[in-house]
C-alpha cells in the first residue's frame, strides 16, 4: 500500500538526514578538530594533582607491555583494574584511537604524530610524573613525542627491528640485510617482513647503504624518485618472501616449524622463540636497521585521568621498566632500571645509553610531505601515499 | 412504567482505534511492521548508505580525518588499478570455487541425510553437521594453520608414510590460495548443507515415485526432478557461501600466506583511508544485491 | 525412488567422508588443547592437563563468557520480538514493497560482515564519540533478526489461516486470537530461529571486532586477543573444545523442534 512505502522512505530519509548532519559537524571524531597539517590541537594537559583512581584503566599497547607480572601489582596499589588491548601495527593503534575508548596507548614514534595533530591525545603534566626525572635525556623532548616544546608522553623504551635468523640453515651467521633482498639470496621463498607500510623504510635503509647515488639520508624522507626505488626493490623481493607479520605468535610459530629462516623482527619474538626451543638468533646488520621509541600517551577524552597518571608513573618506574625491557627485549627508558635487571650485562648488551649504537637505529616516523630531513628543495612522500602504495604492492 | 433510555456504554477513543485496526487492513501492517522496519532502517541501511558516500569524500593527509570534499578518486582509483582489479577477480573466483566445491561435498552428505538415513536418525545427523559451527571460527580456522603447515603440519605428518614409500616430498598445499579456498569450504560447509538437507528431505516421495513408473532411471529421475527442484536450497546455500567468502580477511591472514583478498584490502586501508576501503566495500554490497534479486526470482529466499 | 544398494553404499562413503572432513579439524583441537608444546608442534610431544586447569581458573575466559552470554542473550531477545513482527507483517499482509522488505531483513547476513562492521563502526563513533555495549548490542541484533524471521516465515506460511478465521469466529479480538492461537503454534519456530541467533551471535567475530567497545570482550575477542599471545594460546584449544562438547545438545534439541512440525503438510519427515 502506497502508505507502507511512504513510510519506509519517509524514515529512511530522515534517518539520512539525521546522521549526516551528525557526520558533518565533527569530521573529527573523538578529538578537536585538527585544520590539515599544520595547526595543533588546543588541548591542556592535566592540571592535577593525582587523585584517588577511577577503578579502572584501559590500556592500548604493543604485545608484551602490560602483562600481568606488573599489572597485577599496579591493580593492588592503585586500585585501577586493567583491561589490555593489544595492536600489531601502528596503523591499528591510530585506527583504535580514533573509535575511542583507550585510556592510555603506548606509541611508536609513526604514530605519535598522528595522534597529537588529530586531538586524540593531550599534552602530559611531567611535574604529575615524578618518574620522568630518571628518564634517559636521549629521549626526552624528541622529535616524535613533543611538538613546539609541548611534550606529549612519556617516554618507554626503545629497540631495533633485527634480522632474526634459524641458526641451523643459515649459515654462515649473516651479517647484512641481504639475505633478505637480494635477489639471489639462497634463502629465497623463506622471508618474512613486517607488514606495515612502514617497511617501506626498511627498503629505503637498505638502498642508502647499497645504492648511495640515490642520495636517501633518512630512509622517513623519500622523495618521488628515492620512493619509487624502495619500491622497486620491494617488488623485486616480494616472490621470496613467504608471507607478513604483524602478530608475534604467527611470526614465531612459523621459525619454529621452519616455514620461515630469516627475516625483520623484534627482540620479544628472538627471545619467545628461544625458549621454546627454537633454534634461532638475531643480530643488527651492518646496515642499521629501523626502529621503534615507544611513547606513552594519555587519551584527549579520558574519564579516567587519575588512574592514566598512575599507570605513566608506574611503567617508568625503576624496577618495571627493567621488567618491561627485560621481557620484552628492549632498551629501558629509566636510567635507574639498569641497577633492577636480574642480567645485569642487559642495560649494556641493548645500548640503554649507548648514543652511538642508537645513530644506526632509525626510529619509526611518521613520513610528511614536508621532509623529516630538512630538505626543503623537493616534496617528500607523505603516510598516506606509503600506505596506497604498500596496498598496491601486496594486493597485486 | 416508562421504560427509561438505557444510554448505550460509552466507548472510548480505544475503543474507536480497535475498530479502525479491524476494519483497516493496511493500517495493521503499517504498525506491525513500524518497529522492525525502524530498526533497521536506522541501525543498518542508513549506516551503509553513508558509508557508501563516504566513498566519495577523501582524508587529511596527516591525521586520515574523513574531510567531506567530492571526489571520484576513490572509485578510479579500485577500478583502474590493474592490482585492485586483480584482487577483485581472484575473491569472486574463490568465492565461485567455495561454493562449488561445498557443493560437490555436501550434496551426496544432504542426500544421505535427507533420503537415505532412517527419520530417527536424521536429527542426530544434522546435529552432527552443524556442531562444529559452535567451536568458533577462529579456532578452526587456527586447527586449519596447524594442519597445513609445511612443514610441521598435520597434513604434512600425514603424508609422510605416503612419501616415504614414494620418494616424494609432498608437503601438502602449505599457505597459500589452496589453502583459503579448502579452508573457506570447511568453515561454510554446514551453511551449504542445511538447506540442501530441507529441500531434499522436502521432496514429495509421490513425485519420485511418478518419475519411476513413467520409466525414468534413478540418474534421470535426479537430473530432471531432483536438481530442478532443489535448486532454490543450492541457490540458498550458495548465498552463504559466496557471501562469507566474499568478504572474509581473516582466514587469508592465517593460512593464505602472501594471498589477499578483497576483505584484507577493505580491513588495510580502513584505518587510514576509509573513503577508500569504502569505495571497495560497495563492490561486495553490489555483487550481493544483485545475487539475491537473481535467486529471489528462482524462489531461493523461501529455503532460507 | 528406491536406490540400488551401491548407490546407497556410496552416498554412505560420501557422508562418512563428509563427517570425517568436518570432525579431522576439530579433533586437532581436542588434541592440542593437551599438547605440551605451547606452540601447538606437530605430533604432540606429551599430554598435559595443564591447559584445562589453567582455563578453569582463568577469570578472563570466565568474564568473556558471561560478556557473551550476556550480549547473545539481549541481541536475541530483540531479534526475537523484531523476528516476530516482522515475519508477521510479511506473512499476513500484502502491500507494494513488501518484496524490498523481506529483501532489506536479509541484507545484514547476506552481506560480508566487513561491510557492516565498518558502516557500523563509522556512524557510532561519529554519533556517539565511542563504541560500547550499545554499538555491540545492535549490530548483533541485525543480523539476528533474520535467522528468526525465516523460521517464523515458513512456520506461519505453512499455517492455515483458518486457524485464525475459527479463532475470531469464535469470539476472540485481534490481540487474543494471536496470543492464545498463533503464538504457542509459532513458539517452535521461533526457538529454532532464537537458538541460531544466539549461536550466531556467541561465535560472531567480525562485526563484533568493529563495534565493540574497549574493555568489552565477547569470547571470540577474547580468543582472538589470546591466540596470538604466546603464553595463552593453549587455553585457547581448551575454550574452543568446550565449546563443542558443550554445544551438541542444545543443536541436538534445536533441530528436534524443528522437524517436529505439526502442521507440516508435505510427506517429508
Amino acid at each position: 500500500m502506497h502508505s507502507m512505502r511512504l513510510l519506509k522512505v519517509g524514515a529512511g530519509l530522515a534517518a539520512m538526514a539525521l546522521v549526516i548532519a551528525g557526520c558533518s559537524s565533527s569530521s573529527g571524531t573523538s578529538g578537536a578538530s585538527a585544520s590539515p597539517g599544520n595547526g595543533l590541537p588546543k588541548l591542556s594537559a592535566y592540571a592535577g594533582p593525582v587523585g584517588k583512581g577511577e577503578g579502572v584503566l584501559n590500556i592500548l599497547d604493543w604485545p608484551g607491555y602490560a602483562l600481568p607480572q606488573w599489572t597485577k601489582p599496579f591493580t593492588q596499589a592503585t586500585g585501577c583494574k586493567v583491561n589490555v588491548k593489544d595492536f600489531g601495527t601502528s596503523d591499528q593503534a591510530v585506527q583504535l584511537m580514533h573509535s575511542g575508548g583507550y585510556d592510555v596507548v603506548s606509541a611508536s614514534g609513526d604514530a605519535t604524530l598522528r595522534l597529537i595533530y588529530g586531538g586524540y591525545v593531550a599534552p602530559v603534566n611531567l611535574s604529575l610524573v615524578p618518574n620522568y626525572a630518571d628518564i634517559n635525556p636521549q629521549l626526552k623532548m624528541q622529535k616524535f613525542n613533543s611538538v613546539a616544546g609541548i611534550p606529549y608522553g612519556i617516554p618507554h623504551g626503545r629497540g631495533a627491528n633485527v634480522l632474526e635468523y634459524n641458526t641451523q640453515v643459515v649459515k654462515p651467521a649473516p651479517t647484512s640485510w641481504n639475505i633478505t633482498f637480494e635477489k639471489n639470496s639462497p634463502y629465497a621463498g623463506k622471508i618474512t617482513i613486517y607488514d606495515s607500510p612502514i617497511f617501506i623504510a626498511d627498503a629505503a635503509l637498505y638502498l642508502m647503504k647499497h645504492n648511495p647515488s640515490l642520495g636517501i639520508t633518512n630512509p622517513y624522507a623519500l622523495d618521488a624518485n628515492q620512493f619509487a626505488a624502495a619500491m622497486a626493490l620491494l617488488r623485486q623481493q616480494k616472490p621470496m618472501v613467504a608471507n607478513r607479520w604483524s602478530g608475534s605468535t604467527q611470526q614465531i610459530q612459523d621459525f619454529q616449524k621452519g616455514t620461515i629462516v630469516a627475516g625483520t623482527s623484534w627482540q620479544y619474538n628472538v627471545l619467545t622463540a628461544q625458549q621454546a626451543k627454537a633454534p634461532v638468533s638475531s643480530i643488527v646488520p651492518s646496515e642499521g636497521a629501523t626502529g621503534w621509541s615507544d611513547t606513552w600517551m594519555v587519551w584527549s577524552k579520558t574519564p579516567h585521568i587519575n588512574c592514566a597518571y598512575d599507570w605513566l608513573n608506574w611503567i617508568v618506574s625503576p624496577q618495571v621498566n627493567a621488567q618491561v625491557a627485560e621481557s620484552f627485549g628492549e632498551a629501558p627508558s629509566n636510567i635507574k632500571s639498569c641497577a633492577y635487571t636480574t642480567d645485569k650485562t642487559f642495560c649494556k648488551q641493548y645500548h640503554a645509553t649507548d648514543a652511538a649504537f642508537w645513530k644506526n637505529v632509525w626510529y619509526w616516523t611518521t613520513p610528511t610531505a614536508r621532509c623529516v630531513d630538512g630538505r626543503t628543495n623537493v616534496q617528500c612522500i607523505p603516510y598516506d601515499q606509503w600506505a596506497t602504495a604498500w596496498s598496491q604492492l601486496i594486493s597485486g | 412504567m416508562t421504560a427509561t433510555a438505557v444510554a448505550a456504554p460509552t466507548k472510548g477513543p480505544l475503543h474507536r482505534i480497535r475498530i479502525f485496526m479491524y476494519q483497516k487492513v493496511w493500517a495493521r501492517g503499517l504498525a506491525i511492521l513500524t518497529l522492525p522496519v525502524a530498526w533497521l532502517v536506522l541501525v543498518y541501511l542508513a549506516p551503509l548508505v553513508v558509508l557508501f558516500l563516504t566513498a566519495f569524500w577523501t582524508t587529511d593527509s596527516l591525521t586520515n580525518q574523513v574531510v567531506h570534499q567530492f571526489t571520484w578518486a576513490n572509485f578510479q582509483m579500485v577500478f583502474t588499478t590493474p592490482a585492485y582489479l586483480r584482487v577483485i577477480a581472484r575473491t569472486v573466483g574463490v568465492a565461485a570455487a567455495v561454493t562449488v566445491l561445498s557443493l560437490v561435498i555436501g550434496l551426496p552428505m544432504a542426500f544421505f541425510m535427507g533420503r537415505i538415513a532412517r527419520p530417527r536418525w536424521r536429527p542426530i545427523l544434522v546435529a552432527l553437521v552443524l556442531t562444529p559451527l559452535w567451536a568458533s571460527y577462529l579456532v578452526k580456522v587456527y586447527a586449519w594453520r596447524t594442519m597445513l603447515g609445511a612443514p610441521g603440519g598435520v597434513v604434512s605428518w600425514m603424508l609422510t608414510p605416503i612419501n616415504k614409500l614414494f620418494g616424494t616430498s609432498f608437503n601438502g598445499p602449505g599457505y597459500g590460495w589452496a589453502a583459503v579456498i579448502i579452508t573457506l569450504t570447511y568453515l561454510w560447509l554446514p551453511y551449504m548443507i542445511l538447506p540442501l538437507y530441507n529441500g531434499l528431505e522436502r521432496l514429495q516421495d509421490s513425485m519420485l515415485d511418478a518419475s519411476a513408473d513413467l520409466g525414468a532411471h534413478n540418474v534421470r529421475t535426479f537430473r530432471k526432478v531432483v536438481l530442478p527442484l532443489i535448486f532454490p536450497s543450492i541457490l540458498a546455500g550458495s548465498i552463504f557461501t559466496f557471501s562469507l567468502s566474499l568478504g572474509d580477511y581473516i582466514t587469508v591472514q592465517l593460512v593464505g600466506g602472501q594471498a589477499q583478498m578483497l576483505g584484507n584490502v577493505v580491513y588495510d586501508n580502513f584505518t587510514l583511508n576509509l573513503p577508500f576501503a569504502a569505495a571497495m566495500a560497495t563492490i561486495p554490497v553490489v555483487v550481493m544485491v544483485i545475487y539475491l534479486l537473481v535467486a529471489r526470482r528462482a524462489g531461493a529466499l523461501e529455503d532460507l | 525412488m528406491t536406490l540400488s544398494r551401491p548407490a546407497k553404499i556410496f552416498f554412505a562413503v560420501c557422508m562418512f567422508l563428509g563427517l570425517g572432513f568436518i570432525y579431522v579439524p576439530i579433533l586437532v583441537i581436542v588434541i592440542n588443547s593437551f599438547n605440551v608444546d605451547k606452540l601447538f608442534g606437530w605430533p604432540p610431544t606429551g599430554v598435559t592437563l595443564r591447559w584445562w586447569s589453567i582455563a578453569f581458573k582463568d577469570p578472563g575466559v570466565r568474564h568473556a563468557l558471561l560478556t557473551s552470554l550476556y550480549v547473545a542473550t539481549v541481541a536475541t531477545l530483540i531479534a526475537i520480538v523484531l523476528g516476530t513482527l516482522a515475519s508477521y507483517g510479511i506473512a499476513r499482509f500484502s502491500f507494494f514493497g513488501r518484496d524490498s522488505i523481506s529483501l532489506l531483513i536479509l541484507l545484514p547476513i547476506a552481506l560480508p560482515g566487513i561491510v557492516t562492521g565498518i558502516a557500523l563502526n563509522s556512524t557510532f563513533t561519529t554519533v556517539f564519540s565511542q563504541l560500547s555495549y550499545v554499538s555491540l548490542i545492535a549490530g548483533h541484533a541485525t543480523f539476528c533478526i533474520v535467522t528468526v524471521f525465516n523460521n517464523a516465515l515458513a512456520r506461519l506460511r505453512r499455517m492455515h489461516g483458518s486457524f485464525t478465521e475459527a479463532s475470531m469466529d469464535l469470539g476472540a479480538t485481534g490481540s487474543k486470537t494471536f496470543w492464545r492461537v498463533t503464538f504457542p503454534l509459532l513458539r517452535p519456530a521461533l526457538i529454532a530461529g532464537a537458538l541460531l541467533a544466539f549461536g550466531l551471535s556467541f561465535d560472531e567475530i567480525i562485526v563484533t571486532t568493529f563495534t565493540a567497545g574497549p574493555g568489552i570482550q565477547t569470547l571470540p575477542l577474547w580468543i582472538f586477543n589470546n591466540l596470538f599471545r604466546p603464553t595463552s594460546a593453549p587455553v585457547v584449544n581448551v575454550v574452543a573444545a568446550a565449546l563443542i562438547l558443550v554445544s551438541i545438545v542444545p543443536i541436538y534439541f534445536a533441530q528436534r523442534l524443528g522437524s517436529r512440525d505439526v502442521l507440516s503438510s508435505s510427506g517429508g519427515a
